[in-house]
């Protein structure tokens, strides 16, 4: 079997995106997400002599992210911080016995299934878009991702608007393709 | 014969409904589009097909790092990488 090899030069390039992804649909915080993002790149980059390759880097690199999601976690779960919820919620006796009602579940809010849904079609989304070149890639983000306007990636890139029409189809039409494979 | 000025090629129709989905399609646009979805089963498909791409990218909420964000990690990245080579 062929042995995964590792090469941390490509994986900001690679894999940055991807973990940010995981990361932001697990912590809900753009800055606790690149923090955690970093300190993944970071850990990697110390343990990598012990990269056994049998996984793929990517893999690898989430094993580790996921420990440091458990982490950040664990530490604003921590006795300190359980103790200042129970102080602060309905600590007032007029507000008795409306605690279970605020409790219920909003059943309009996304349900922890759902949630796992997304997510993993948010990764299969990741995979497809792993698959495309490198500047399709970019320009799919930057339009259909981060939402930014055609002159703005046109300025940024260097190109036509009509090279960037012919781009975000080539990239539309391969995602279909794959998604059509992989998940729908 | 001379072409309908409401013809749209599949190539054309296509280039409309990818911007559709990015909502900068004109009025006009999307009626040439509707006309040509009505018979042509290519644009129907690629259309179906493309539609259900956005539904899911929205379903998602697929997330990545802005340009700034990304190259503030790759600087910290970066300095220490070169600690390790």
């Amino acid at each position: 079997m062929s042995k995964h090899k590792i090469n941390p030069n490509n994986w900001i390039k690679l894999y940055s995106d991807y973990l940010f992804n995981y990361t932001i649909t697990r912590v809900n915080d753009r800055e606790t997400a690149q923090d955690l993002v970093s300190e993944t790149f970071l850990a990697g980059l110390k343990s990598m002599v012990n990269f056994k390759g049998e996984a793929s880097e990517r893999t690898w690199l989430i094993s580790i992210l996921k420990r440091k999601i458990i982490d950040h976690y664990r530490k604003i779960n921590s006795n300190k911080g359980k103790a200042e919820v129970r102080m602060s919620y309905n600590s007032d006796s007029e507000s008795e016995g409306d605690w279970l009602e605020e409790r219920v579940a909003d059943p309009f809010d996304k349900t922890a299934e759902d949630k796992l849904e997304n997510s993993e079609l948010g990764e299969a989304i990741y995979d497809c878009l792993d698959k495309l070149p490198e500047k399709q890639a970019n320009v799919f983000k930057m339009k259909t991702i981060l939402g930014y306007d055609t002159e703005t990636i046109c300025n940024d890139l260097d190109i036509t608007a009509s090279n960037l029409w012919v781009i975000i189809h080539r990239a539309r039409t391969a995602l279909a393709d794959c998604m059509q494979k992989n998940w729908m | 014969m001379k072409k309908s000025f409401l013809f749209v090629s599949c190539d054309e129709a296509k280039h409309i409904c990818d911007k559709t989905q990015y909502g900068e399609s004109t009025r006009w646009d999307r009626l040439k589009l509707g006309i040509r979805l009505s018979w042509c089963r290519f644009t129907k498909t690629y259309s179906k097909n493309n539609n259900k791409l956005t539904d899911a990218i929205e379903k998602a909420e697929v997330k990545c790092m802005k340009k700034d964000e990304r190259k503030k990690l790759k600087e910290q990245f970066e300095k220490e990488l070169t600690k390790h080579q």
